[in-house]
């Protein structure tokens, strides 16, 4: 258990250390807020829909969670890189206490970061319908960050080196990102994209993000954490068999 | 302390160790040299629970490396070719993380930390990230923390790689000391032939995954005819130079090289 809890809180230290890194990751959640929000609020509004800003803050926040949670799990890559990876492999630990603390720190990580965009977006004028239920889309970034913490931990077992990271970016990260319903609604569709939605976790951890925050939603939350945490399992599952077969 | 049996590890169609044979006394120096692709590394991880060998039996302190992983473990400290530090981490954490890992009770710990750090003449500069250290006083940490757990038996895998001759003989004068002080045995690479011979107490040869020769280093200058260590070695494995492929792990420090601001995640 002491193993679960020194590898979490070293994913703890590093990140709150990396304060740099801390502001970069927030300036893309900014400019979305702030460009897309408020660019293309007008043209979203005469459609019908509302404010833009509200709709997208919840996407937003969901992006943040994504990204944090999805290079937690990559991070392995730079533990090979630098070497610390054998130090924790060669350790009297069974290897699933290492990739639960890992994974459970990459979780931590990613809802703090959730949280950060969630204030700026308070900051900019956001306003959740119900602030009671602020606690319960934190359950939805929870549950966001372990299902892609895991895939992260999937991924990063299963790649020697840095060059596979573009392919990894640009043919799974933005597509679950583009794809999950963050920028635009999930209803109405033509049936190509509609089932690429549907198939993506991420658009149930953000539909249930929205029908938390702002009262509306595509499917239920309950729909949302069941798939959520089924897909989370699934996905634990994965990343602890890549991760007991690491050679180093 | 070590003992291995007709060891045997094949890649493929490549016999990277072939039919080793040797035992290392507990509390002895034993220095492994051989040239570049000779087996060494390889011979280290296997003995290191890393790698499964294709044939062969290994003993450490008694156990089989094979059955009673976790047991050997913690039996063993490993300081590896490549650094295995966190830097973002300070010295001080690098040893908590590592006493965490190896279950050393917080007390003993403490104690161990100060007192290892203070030999490693570390102890100051505790406080600081290890990405400020330089290459011998990264190289220091390592080896203090490979003692931290109190092991039986030490792994150095080529420890002085790229250090300037003062942090060698500085680095050697404190491995020999803990060696001395707390009877573990040093199982050692290394390519510098005069470190070998100034600080083992036995040396195995190996080239081409095979053990060509084994014996103190008086021995084995004796066997061969030649005044220097270095000489007998040349002997022994030819002067022929063996160039390794690039493995993945160099492409990736290649790639970490452009990267290395900011590159971290």
């Amino acid at each position: 258990m002491t193993a679960i809890y020194i590898l979490w809180l070293r994913e703890l230290k590093r990140y709150t250390r990396s304060r740099a890194q801390i502001i970069a990751s927030l300036g893309q959640p900014m400019l979305y807020l702030l460009v897309l929000g408020f660019g293309l609020g007008s043209v979203f509004q005469r459609a019908g829909f509302g404010s833009y800003l509200q709709f997208i803050a919840p996407g937003v926040i969901g992006m943040s969670v994504l990204f944090s949670s999805i290079f937690s799990g990559l991070g392995l890559l730079w533990d090979r890189q630098f070497g610390f990876l054998k130090e924790m492999l060669v350790a009297p630990v069974p290897r699933i206490e290492i990739m639960i603390g890992r994974t459970l720190g990459g979780m931590t990580v990613s809802v703090i970061q959730g949280l950060l965009v969630l204030i700026i977006a308070l900051i900019v004028g956001f306003r959740p319908v119900n602030w009671w239920h602020i606690p319960l889309a934190i359950v939805f970034m929870l549950a966001i960050s372990m299902v892609f913490a895991a895939l992260g931990v999937a991924v990063g077992s299963s790649l020697q080196d840095m060059q596979g990271f573009q392919l990894i970016m640009n043919f799974l990260v933005m597509p679950i990102y583009f794809l999950s319903g963050a920028m635009f609604p999930l209803a109405g569709q033509s049936w190509p994209l509609k089932i690429a939605t549907r198939i993506d976790p991420l658009s149930y951890g953000i539909d249930g993000m929205r029908s938390m925050l702002l009262g509306t939603s595509t499917f239920t939350p309950l729909t949302d954490i069941i798939v959520l945490a089924c897909a989370g399992a699934v996905l634990l599952l994965v990343g602890a068999y890549r991760f007991s077969k690491i050679q180093i | 302390m070590i003992s291995v049996r007709n060891l045997v590890r094949t890649f493929d169609a490549f016999t990277a160790v072939n039919d080793v044979s040797f035992d290392v006394a507990a509390g002895e120096i034993f220095a492994f040299l051989g040239p570049n692709g000779a087996g060494k590394t390889t011979t280290i991880k296997m003995l290191t629970t890393l790698l499964k060998p294709t044939s062969g039996t290994m003993v450490l302190d008694g156990l089989n490396p094979l059955a009673d992983k976790n047991e050997v473990r913690k039996r063993f400290g490993i300081v590896f070719q490549d650094p295995s530090l966190d830097g973002d981490l300070t010295a001080q954490e690098n040893m908590d993380f590592h006493g965490v890992l190896y279950h050393v009770p917080h007390k003993l710990r403490k104690h161990r930390t100060e007192e290892l750090l203070k030999i490693f003449e570390l102890w100051d500069r505790r406080g600081e990230q290890v990405k400020k250290f330089s290459g011998g006083m990264k190289r220091r940490l390592e080896i203090a923390r490979g003692f931290l757990h109190t092991p039986r038996i030490l792994f150095l895998d080529e420890p002085t790689l790229g250090l300037d001759p003062q942090s060698r003989n500085q680095l050697w004068t404190h491995v020999k000391k803990v060696n001395e002080a707390e009877k573990v045995t040093v199982f050692l690479t290394t390519h510098y032939m005069d470190e070998a011979d100034r600080v083992a107490h036995r040396i195995g040869v190996i080239d081409h995954g095979k053990l060509v020769t084994q014996g103190t280093p008086a021995e084995i200058k004796e066997q061969t005819g030649t005044r220097t260590l270095e000489d007998a070695f040349l002997k022994l494995t030819g002067t022929t130079i063996r160039d390794e492929s690039a493995s993945a792990t160099d492409n990736m420090r290649q790639f970490a090289k452009m990267w290395q601001q900011g590159g971290r995640r």
